[in-house]
């Protein structure tokens, strides 16, 4: 997506209320220099995956899960509820500030976070049916899938959504306001399942 | 009135889209909680053809919407498309890495499948059903 250029679109009426458009504003979609970084960690993912050694594949897997619990955390239940409560300006510049990383963020820490973590599970037999705390184990995979398909199926549309709208030459504070509820509401969901990931979690590695 | 009450009618992709990926998260847990063991897959190939199914559904019925930015549409998704192929690669090598065949490797790269044309649709419908279709921009 770092090559999208959004042409101009016509006039469009707004509703009488609404806030008056956000100026266009110049930030890319997808930063190109964090592709850089995202391209070093997934080499990193593979590279510990090949090799099936334990401290690798520990290190990755407690790294991305903690930055993704901790991002999901803060982003649902400290910054998002702030975020509504800032003025459109304010609102508008730390979106595009903040939603281009996040873009980037949240889809490597996840991967990394379950790449490693299966793997993981596989050396030390967490993922077998005979493993002793199993049932915490697939309990984790429903958490996990819930979070998913809230990630992928609303809050990642939305931020893509979000960006592309604020990249026109005329963005509507209307639309910009229903796709920001509805990436602050999935977060906060997906923050708030995250805390039973970190029950879950810490139960498996206190056996 | 606003243009966001005034968008075309829309079928209910996203809430489709979920529910598919729903189906193959669900076929997913249920063939990765009986490992080591051999289960039926009788279960998983069911929830990944109703997934299936309701891909093909929401494709057909956003094909049919008129107005709709196609252009936005495809020039989303083509990117978000090459995004998730590369994160379904990655999960697919994790599957070979591990020594996973037969059954269970065929249902769950299928699942993959679904998994890769079913984001990138959800990402680029919702870009643009925002947007205005390319006639409109046209001067």
């Amino acid at each position: 997506m770092t090559g999208i250029s959004v042409a101009a679109e016509p006039e469009l009426e707004h509703e009488i209320g609404v806030s008056p458009p956000p100026p266009r504003l110049d930030f890319e979609i997808v930063p190109r220099k964090g592709l850089i970084v995202v391209a070093v960690v997934f080499v990193a993912v593979i590279v510990a995956i090949a090799s099936n050694k334990l401290w690798p594949l520990m290190f990755l897997h407690v790294a991305g899960g903690a930055a993704w619990t901790i991002i999901d955390l803060f982003l649902g239940l400290v910054l998002g509820p702030i975020l509504g409560r800032l003025s459109v300006p304010a609102r508008t510049e730390l979106t595009t500030k903040l939603m281009p990383k996040m873009l980037l963020i949240m889809p490597t820490v996840v991967t990394v976070a379950l790449a490693a973590g299966w793997q993981l599970g596989n050396k030390l037999g967490f993922v077998f049916s005979g493993y002793p705390n199993h049932s915490w184990v697939v309990a984790s995979y429903i958490v996990v899938g819930i979070m998913a398909i809230i990630a992928l199926g609303l809050l990642e549309p939305a931020n893509v959504a979000v960006l592309v709208e604020l990249k026109k030459p005329q963005p509507r504070p209307e639309v910009i306001e229903r796709l920001m509820k509805r990436f602050i509401y999935s977060a906060g969901i997906i923050g708030v399942l995250q805390i039973a990931t970190l029950v879950i979690m810490t139960k498996l590695a206190s056996g | 009135m606003s243009t966001v009450t005034t968008e075309p009618r829309l079928p209910p992709v996203t809430q489709i889209g979920m529910a598919s990926l729903a189906l193959i998260v669900a076929g997913g847990i249920y063939l990765s909680a009986h490992l080591p063991e051999h289960v039926p897959l009788g279960p998983a190939v069911v929830l990944l053809a109703l997934s299936a199914l309701l891909l093909a559904g929401n494709l057909a019925a956003l094909s049919r919407v008129k107005g709709f930015a196609w252009h936005r549409f495809f020039q989303i998704g083509r990117w978000a498309l090459l995004a998730y192929a590369i994160t379904a690669g990655m999960i697919e090598y994790a599957f070979l890495q591990d020594g996973l065949k037969g059954g269970a490797l065929v249902v769950l790269t299928l699942s993959l499948v679904v998994y890769a044309v079913h984001v990138p649709m959800l990402i680029a419908f919702t870009v643009a059903r925002y947007d205005v279709p390319a006639r409109a921009q046209a001067p």
